[in-house]
């Protein structure tokens, strides 16, 4: 009974907005967990929001949301938009996962795509997320070639899969050059609070590591490093301008390329379910100018990222060692994704412990 | 080493000083503000916007001082004039600081902000161990002990002071006196934005040079609380802010040492600290209670 | 000019009905004069801010599930400041009662039958009520200020929450992602009328507690104790009344409210414990119980009111492309406006206007 009174409802309400968007352009709504002025991970969302609309001109009409609360409010944010004639909606935080799959189920002409997540309930869900620890591996290389304490500091947000991911392929890397790298991990307790992130730095750079990496989203630890002559990693967007004589290289997020190519389906009709996690290869995850260091370093950095952009090096490939010392993969073999993503170990090497 | 963690908790704990320092003058007046974060980060998003536009950092400061000032008189309007609640405004004006500085901000985000030189006095600095501490820190730190001082000396040696905290003890008879509550609140009012705004400034010029919605990051409540820890004294704010500083980069000292305790415990440190250390205070029942201004948050109006 | 004001004898029932009305013209005014500065229709604006979210049955819904958790609080809370106690923690509360209240469908997934629920509900009024007694405590027994304890006990809560559901808590199939299983159907609070809309029971228990408390603040003993002991704790001592039992009183209601907010939040709105679960219902609380002038029902109306202003904030992003800035700054002024028309009530205004005129001439309102 409640079933079919629901998806009469939202027949009904799909028909009287039917009409509105046939022969409008295609509408494509983004949700964002932050600002947009955050110029972290909402900031480059909403830049490939931008991208998709100058490629796709006067063919898409957009809207978007910023700083929609996990929890109750995204379930509303999400059915407003699906209500307000938007053909494809995207979800950009991984706690918007539930509410994303509810909504799809009532209304099932709406094409709905959330990034970082893994259900996927109806056929008008696909799911979408980018392998940054692709770059976390180049960074690693590079880190290990211009220490010379051998330590390098570690900015961690939360532990999720995601950036545990990040800093055992960042470990990895560094050990392929010097096998008795260590990573020392403060974990900031938050995506985005630039004080508490440049005290972080502060305090990692007083405890004797000579490079920064972060997984948190301001630029205040590149600032911090620049301020005490040391280099660092950017995070999520090319942050040059805060570390002219500082930054190695940043992680760039670039979701346009994804969006220009699932709106584009949509306006053709040819969308369909799918799981993408694109990486280097798909032009996704794009590494910031090589900047601060010398050619060799830079000529080895480029080697890497074409090795992993040809798509014949994995950095998850044998021998490595967790970090209790058993062995988690043999010589050669390669990490299946599903480990990946749910990953909650650390690989030897991190100088911390995981909360379990 | 010593010494740079020193000046991390320094760095830290300023911002909490100087917005408390303003606070404080405030409720010693009988007026509660809760809208600290609101005015800090209107300070905040105009010391940037300015320092930027003219690339001197000290007129972003006087222009975050100024709006500071500014936006509290929103508050004074509301609370002295027409006698709204205390806490409701103030909670209204945090959110319509931080929409308000969003709204200005937009065009700063991703800009590199100007960033305030450290202090240099040629051999001073330069002395082993606590020359940068002493004689290299921001001029904004200097400024917060000062500051600290002068409204140590002004609330509890001058005559103004007597009046300002008799109007926060007991604003009828502070009136029948033939004392201009009113007016008197309305600087004190004013003094608290300021402050507000200052250090607000100092997060977007000094600590982190850059412009970020919401940068606060609830700076400003912790401001309001360590008034209360002081017992609304001012050399108590200094050494509460500094506690709090202390705590907060200790935990992540703790964290890069690699301890193994969870790291959502360590967060709660500065919390459970800061309580921990008022409640042995607070035990001397009468020193509390003789610093508690009594007409805090009572609204006021003159009869004739 | 001057601005001056005189006491009314007594409350303005005029005023009383009127000032609502004259804030929202006031409100209206304003806010056209910002969307027109910002480039937008005023009225497209306007609309859309408060008639569009009106116009649905859905939406009506939503309403409900928004407002709940703040009315809920903020009844709680309207106890407490009118006893004089200081509680701003109520975010902390609704966050651990949503924790203690979870449980059950957490740590025993296989325990299901009708007992779950109640016994849930129990468990997240208990838990906040637990987690009030911290400051109650502390107040009564050192003279800890209570605005600094409960203030950072919510930061100590949110952290506690993190690390469950990062840590023991975390779901064992979902990939270890932050986020516990989720509710079975016995833990799941139902919906009022789920063919049109979400709304959950929770929007039932804060109409029944802002009517039950209304009720025992106007027409009980108990309520005179706490409005005596509020406004004059000696007067209130010399009528036999104990103000440390009524820290505990005010602590232990409001923080059981705040509790039940949490757990019917959870197992009614999100359906599972997550590393957030409110977008900090505890502070907006505290606006909602002042713009209700502490008389629950009064913060029935004023909890519909902030919840429209965010439902019709999102609205007005959506349709005509206002940023969430905007809608902030917006609905900062409306609390500006509202309470400052309240003023009226208590307070009859004067302009004291052209030194020329003064005396006699000086205009009432």
């Amino acid at each position: 009974m409640k079933k079919t009174v629901l998806s009469l409802a939202a027949a009904a309400a799909v028909l009287s907005f039917g009409s509105m968007s046939a022969q409008a352009a295609t509408k494509a709504c983004f949700i964002y967990v932050g600002p947009i002025g955050d110029f972290g991970w909402s900031y480059q969302h909403h830049k490939g929001l931008e991208e998709m609309k100058a490629a796709l001109g006067d063919q898409v009409e957009t809207a978007y949301l910023e700083s929609v609360p996990e929890g109750a409010d995204a379930e509303r944010a999400i059915e407003r938009f699906a209500r307000s004639g938007c053909n494809i909606i995207f979800t950009t935080s991984f706690g918007y996962m539930d509410p994303t799959n509810k909504v799809a189920g009532k209304f099932p002409d709406v094409k709905f795509e959330h990034a970082t997540g893994y259900k996927r309930e109806h056929p008008n869900v696909a799911t979408y997320n980018s392998k940054f620890h692709e770059g976390r591996y180049v960074q690693g290389v590079i880190a290990a070639k211009m220490s010379k304490a051998g330590v390098a500091g570690y900015i961690a947000s939360f532990p999720i899969p995601e950036v545990v991911m990040g800093i055992n392929s960042f470990v990895l890397g560094a050990q392929s050059i010097n096998p008795d790298f260590k990573v020392k991990v403060v974990w900031a307790n938050t995506w985005f609070d630039p004080g508490k992130e440049a005290d972080a730095a502060k305090a990692l750079i007083d405890q004797g590591v000579d490079i920064i990496t972060q997984h948190t989203d301001s630029t205040a630890p590149m600032q911090v490093a620049t301020e005490r002559g040391i280099k660092a990693f950017g995070q999520a967007s090319d942050m040059i301008k805060f570390g002219p004589t500082t930054q190695l290289t940043s992680i760039v997020d670039d979701w346009g390329p994804y969006y220009i190519e699932r709106v584009k389906a949509v306006i053709d009709g040819t969308w369909k379910q799918q799981d993408v996690w694109g990486g280097m290869k798909e032009g996704h995850v794009v590494m910031a100018a090589y900047a601060n260091m010398p050619d060799d370093v830079k000529k080895l950095a480029e080697e890497t990222e074409a090795k992993i952009k040809s798509g014949s090096f994995n950095p998850f490939t044998g021998p490595i060692t967790k970090q209790d010392g058993t062995e988690w993969l043999k010589a050669g073999e390669v990490s299946d994704d599903g480990t990946l993503l749910g990953m909650n170990f650390y690989v030897k090497g991190v100088d911390d412990k995981l909360p379990q | 080493m010593f010494e740079s963690i020193l000046i991390t908790i320094a760095t830290a704990a300023t911002p909490l000083l100087i917005a408390s320092i303003g606070e404080l003058v405030v409720e010693r007046s009988g007026v509660l503000n809760l809208g600290v974060e609101g005015m800090m980060v209107m300070g905040a998003v105009t010391g940037f916007g300015v320092a930027l536009a003219t690339g001197s950092p000290w007129l972003g400061v006087l222009a975050a001082v100024l709006v500071g000032a500014l936006f509290s008189l929103l508050f004074g309007f509301l609370t002295l004039t027409l006698v709204t609640n205390q806490v409701a405004t103030g909670l209204a004006l945090t959110l319509l600081g931080l929409g308000l500085s969003g709204m200005i901000g937009e065009s700063f985000v991703g800009l590199p902000g100007v960033k305030m030189s450290y202090l240099y006095i040629p051999y001073l600095t330069d002395i082993p161990y606590v020359g940068k501490l002493l004689f290299g820190q921001d001029p904004l730190f200097y400024v917060s002990i000062l500051l600290t001082a002068g409204v140590a000396w002004f609330l509890f040696r001058s005559r103004a002071g007597l009046t300002l905290r008799s109007i926060g003890d007991n604003h009828t008879s502070a009136h029948a006196l033939g004392i201009n509550v009113i007016g008197i609140r309305y600087l004190a009012v004013m003094f608290g934005g300021a402050c507000a705004g200052l250090a607000g400034a100092y997060l977007s010029l000094v600590y982190t040079p850059q412009w970020i919605e919401n940068m606060t990051a609830g700076r400003g409540w912790i401001a309001l609380a360590l008034v209360v820890f002081a017992s609304w004294r001012p050399w108590r704010v200094l050494a509460g802010a500094y506690l709090f500083g202390a705590v907060s980069i200790g935990q992540l000292h703790a964290q890069a040492l690699g301890i193994g305790v969870p790291s959502q415990l360590l967060s709660s440190l500065p919390y459970l600290a800061t309580i921990v250390v008022l409640v042995l205070i607070s035990r001397n029942r009468r020193l509390t209670m003789v610093n508690t201004p009594a007409s805090l948050g009572r609204p006021f109006v003159p009869d004739r | 000019m001057r601005i001056e004001l005189v006491k009314r004898p007594e409350q303005s029932k005029l005023f009383s009905a009127l000032s609502p009305f004259i804030a929202l013209g006031l409100t209206l005014v304003a806010g056209a004069i910002m969307f027109s500065l910002l480039g937008k229709n005023p009225l497209d604006a306007l609309y859309y801010y408060f008639i569009d979210p009106l116009r649905e049955v859905w939406s009506l819904h939503e309403l409900a599930i928004k407002a709940a958790p703040l009315i809920l609080i903020a009844v709680g809370l309207s106890v407490c400041y009118l006893s004089n106690n200081w509680n701003i923690g109520a975010e902390g509360q609704f966050t651990i009662g949503a924790i203690t209240g979870s449980i059950l469908p957490v740590l025993f997934p296989q325990f299901q039958n009708w007992t779950v629920l109640p016994m849930m509900l129990i468990m997240g009024m208990a838990g906040g009520a637990a987690y009030a007694s911290v400051p109650a405590f502390l107040k009564a027994r050192f003279n800890t200020n209570e605005i600094l304890t409960s203030l950072m006990l919510v930061y100590v809560a949110q952290l506690f929450l993190d690390w469950l559901v990062r840590g023991p808590w975390r779901n064992p199939e979902g990939l270890n992602f932050p986020e516990t299983r989720n509710f079975h159907e016995y833990a799941v609070l139902p919906e009022i009328w789920s063919a049109s809309g979400r709304a959950n029971w929770g929007f039932v228990f804060a109409l029944v507690a802002a009517v039950a408390l209304w009720f025992m603040l106007s027409r009980t003993l108990k309520g005179f104790e706490v409005k005596v002991l509020g406004q004059s704790p000696r007067a209130g001592k010399f009528a036999g009344f104990s103000s440390s039992k009524m820290v505990f009183f005010a602590f232990l209601l409001s923080g059981a409210l705040a509790g039940l907010a949490g757990i019917s939040e959870v197992s009614g709105a999100i359906g599972q414990l997550r590393p957030t679960i409110s977008p900090g219902y505890g502070f907006a609380a505290i606006i909602v119980a002042f713009l209700g002038r502490l008389n629950p029902l009064g913060i029935i109306a004023a909890g519909l009111v902030l919840a429209l202003s965010y439902l019709g904030g999102e609205a007005a992003q959506i349709s005509i492309g206002v940023s969430d800035k905007v809608v902030r700054a917006f609905q900062g002024m409306l609390l500006f406006f509202v309470l400052a028309c309240d003023t009226l009530i208590h307070y009859r205004i004067r302009f004291i206007g052209m030194p020329a005129k003064t005396g006699e001439a000086a205009q009432n309102v």
